[in-house]
């Protein structure tokens, strides 16, 4: 994975409660067997008309937003399934982090590892990027992952919580797998003390 | 020694490394379910490192998301029209032939939906671990397994580690005091709670079922209310294994036999929560308070007792409930105060990984005996495994069904995906027994009132939403 350190996005507010994962990227779009394409896809489902046309009141399709990186969601963002397909939707349209004020763990989990960043910020704050969002759409903010903080276009620092791990995974680009890889020995010795009680073959 | 949970017992006997400050603990996995939606992706990533999976021996494949359940052709097989489903289908084939998986194939003896097929095999026993690429993982945690749902990602990590990174959660006693009203089901129980704490409310903890109403619930009951603890936020739910417990697994394929029975049951016997452990949260309800429960929104908190009338949003608790609910109630084109009772439904869906276990469609089965389902309501009835399905034609229960004008289908996750075929057409309401109502869940533009298998099918026969107490009075239903 690339590594992430900082970086600067357009904003645009989605600010409804408990966005589920069959939003982001409904079951229908989940018989591929590729993560690359579901960009499209993405919020499909209040994105597009029953014909196919975007909606002309949807956030994501106004003009004014096109190119946004930086998603404002509602509270416990991401709840339901545990698609990975719902970052990978998300990333595919173009977002770098998505700013809420709490998330659903799996959602949470699958977009670490994904280097789109979950980024919890207090009420207020969130309130404020909303505003700012919807008044001036050409609003930017810039997530500084190293010193864990959004800043705001008034220069004021907010800062945000991520576990120690994922930071430096998403800093330095480590790959999870290959740590676990590399515990291979630890994991045989666990093996030998605990032997299995199924065999599904 | 320091009194502990059941979660804490199973949690530390699976660390390969605990966790540090630095580091999230690495956690065994004893037991992987795959299916063919989520996994394609995970494989890739093995192939493209030339990695194999570590333990075939501790994973096990069936096909269940996109798979069709029409009846089966004259050759016996069970039609795949959607091309792109099979061909997703057949990537899973491949995969678990390459890497060396057992595969529980479309419409072959064992197939059917992954957290039917793991209880029923007799894989999923007290005090293991077991993940599988699907949020209901959860359902598995009715044996005492610490079982939860991951990511495509973390599938990869566990074929090619059987282990994962993963950060201690905290624990939540949700207790059940008080017996159950004749009518009132597990199902209730799990909507009644997510009713109280919400679609976020367990987010970062394990839940820990007990109390007198969950010790007198079947294993089947048990695991529909662990199956629904993501919808509360939990990632896992977990129920201590007891006689209940035992009783279900003996003789089971896959379960211990002989001297290996033995030995095991003594050692489920250690994992039930020491007096005195303490858990960082806790809620308590009253069995004996529940009526049949049914949700009137568009997430599983969005719930309420069958005889109340919907929310209005003029009494939310603030701006944001208030817009969420305003927005539920327009997609499901319901008014405030307005009552559920007698709202007439489309579809009556029976089924899922929530409730299509034997006992499910026995109840349903019992009710719609003899009687038959309301004109222009589509009624479909899926269980859950092919085993599921055998064990039902052996008791009649098909044939109660089918005389009843129900659809009797093969084994999937069917109508509650809806990436399959089976799904409501836009505006349609279906009472349903699955465990989401999240706008679309069940067909672009479907409505979701999800309640328990007696409640469907006392809908099913009048053909608006019923009380199905008032079937068990008519009927001394015991």
């Amino acid at each position: 994975m690339e590594p992430i350190k900082t970086f600067s996005g357009k904003v645009v507010s989605l600010p409804i409660n408990d966005i589920d994962t069959d939003q982001i990227i409904p079951a229908r779009y989940l018989k591929v067997t590729d993560k690359a394409g579901l960009g499209a896809a993405c919020f499909s489902d209040w994105r597009y008309e029953a014909d196919g046309s975007p909606k002309a009141d949807f956030p994501l399709n106004k003009p004014e937003h096109q190119g946004a990186s930086i998603l404002i969601g509602g509270h416990n963002f991401g709840c339901g399934s545990s698609r990975e397909h719902a970052p990978w939707a998300l990333v595919g349209a173009g977002f770098k982090a998505v700013i809420s004020t709490y998330f659903a763990d799996i959602f949470r989990n699958n977009a670490l590892k994904n280097g789109l960043l979950p980024v919890v910020v207090d009420q207020e704050t969130h309130r404020q990027l909303i505003s700012l969002a919807e008044e001036d759409p050409t609003t930017t903010v810039t997530v500084d992952l190293a010193s864990q903080t959004v800043i705001l276009p008034d220069g004021r620092a907010v800062s945000f919580p991520i576990d120690g791990f994922s930071k430096h995974c998403l800093l330095n680009g480590v790959d999870q797998l290959g740590f676990l890889l590399g515990l291979g020995d630890k994991t045989a010795e666990y093996e030998a003390d605990h032997p299995a009680r199924v065999n599904t073959l | 020694m320091t009194p502990k949970t059941l979660f804490e017992k199973v949690w530390e006997n699976h660390l390969v490394q605990p966790q540090t400050d630095d580091l999230p603990a690495v956690l065994y996995i004893d037991l992987h379910l795959v299916h063919e939606v989520t996994s394609p992706q995970a494989f890739t990533e093995l192939r493209q490192r030339g990695l194999k999976v570590r333990r075939p021996d501790r994973t096990l494949a069936t096909m269940d998301h996109s798979t069709p359940t029409t009846p089966r052709g004259l050759d016996g097989l069970i039609p795949v029209t959607d091309s792109q489903a099979a061909a997703q289908l057949d990537v899973m084939r491949k995969n678990c032939a390459d890497f060396g998986i057992p595969l529980f194939d479309l419409g072959t003896t064992n197939q059917g939906i992954v957290h039917v097929i793991g209880p029923e095999q007799g894989l999923t026993q007290p005090g293991m671990t077991i993940v599988c690429g699907d949020s209901h993982t959860s359902t598995h945690g009715a044996f005492g397994a610490l079982a939860f749902g991951i990511g495509t990602s973390e599938v990869g990590h566990v074929l090619a580690s059987q282990t994962l990174l993963q950060n201690k959660p905290k624990t939540m006693a949700v207790t059940v005091n008080g017996r159950l009203e004749n009518g009132v089901t597990a199902k209730d129980i799990i909507l009644a709670i997510i009713a109280k704490i919400g679609v976020g409310g367990g987010t970062g903890y394990v839940f820990e079922y007990r109390g007198e109403a969950i010790r007198a619930l079947s294993m089947e009951g048990r695991m529909t209310i662990c199956n629904m603890s993501i919808e509360g936020g939990a990632r896992a739910g977990m129920i201590a294994p007891d006689e209940t417990t035992f009783e279900y697994i003996k003789g089971r394929p896959r379960a211990p036999q002989g001297e290996d029975w033995d030995r095991a049951v003594a050692y489920w016997r250690t994992l039930p929560s020491d007096e005195g452990a303490v858990y960082d949260h806790e809620i308590v309800l009253n069995a004996n308070e529940l009526v049949p429960m049914i949700t009137y929104g568009t997430n599983p908190g969005m719930g309420m007792p069958i005889t109340a009338t919907v929310p209005d949003p003029e009494r939310a608790e603030d701006a944001s409930s208030r817009m969420a609910l305003e927005k539920a109630l327009r997609y499901m084109d319901l008014q405030p105060n307005q009552p559920l009772l007698g709202k007439p439904v489309n579809v009556v869906f029976i089924g899922s990984c929530t409730n299509s276990r034997i006992g499910d469609l026995r109840e349903a089965a019992k009710m719609l005996r003899g009687r038959h389902v309301a004109e222009g309501v589509r009624v479909m009835v899926v269980p859950g495994s092919q085993n599921v399905k055998r064990q039902a034609e052996a008791e009649g229960l098909d044939k109660v069904f089918r005389d009843a004008g129900a659809e009797w289908r093969e084994a999937g996750c069917s109508m509650c995906i809806a990436m399959n075929g089976d799904q409501l057409q836009p505006g349609e309401y279906a009472v349903s027994t699955s465990n989401r109502n999240f706008e679309g869940r069940q067909g672009k533009g479907g409505r979701t009132f999800l309640v328990s298998p007696l409640t469907a099918a006392a809908t099913a026969i009048r053909g608006v939403v019923t009380d199905p107490r008032e079937f068990m009075r008519e009927m001394e239903y015991a």
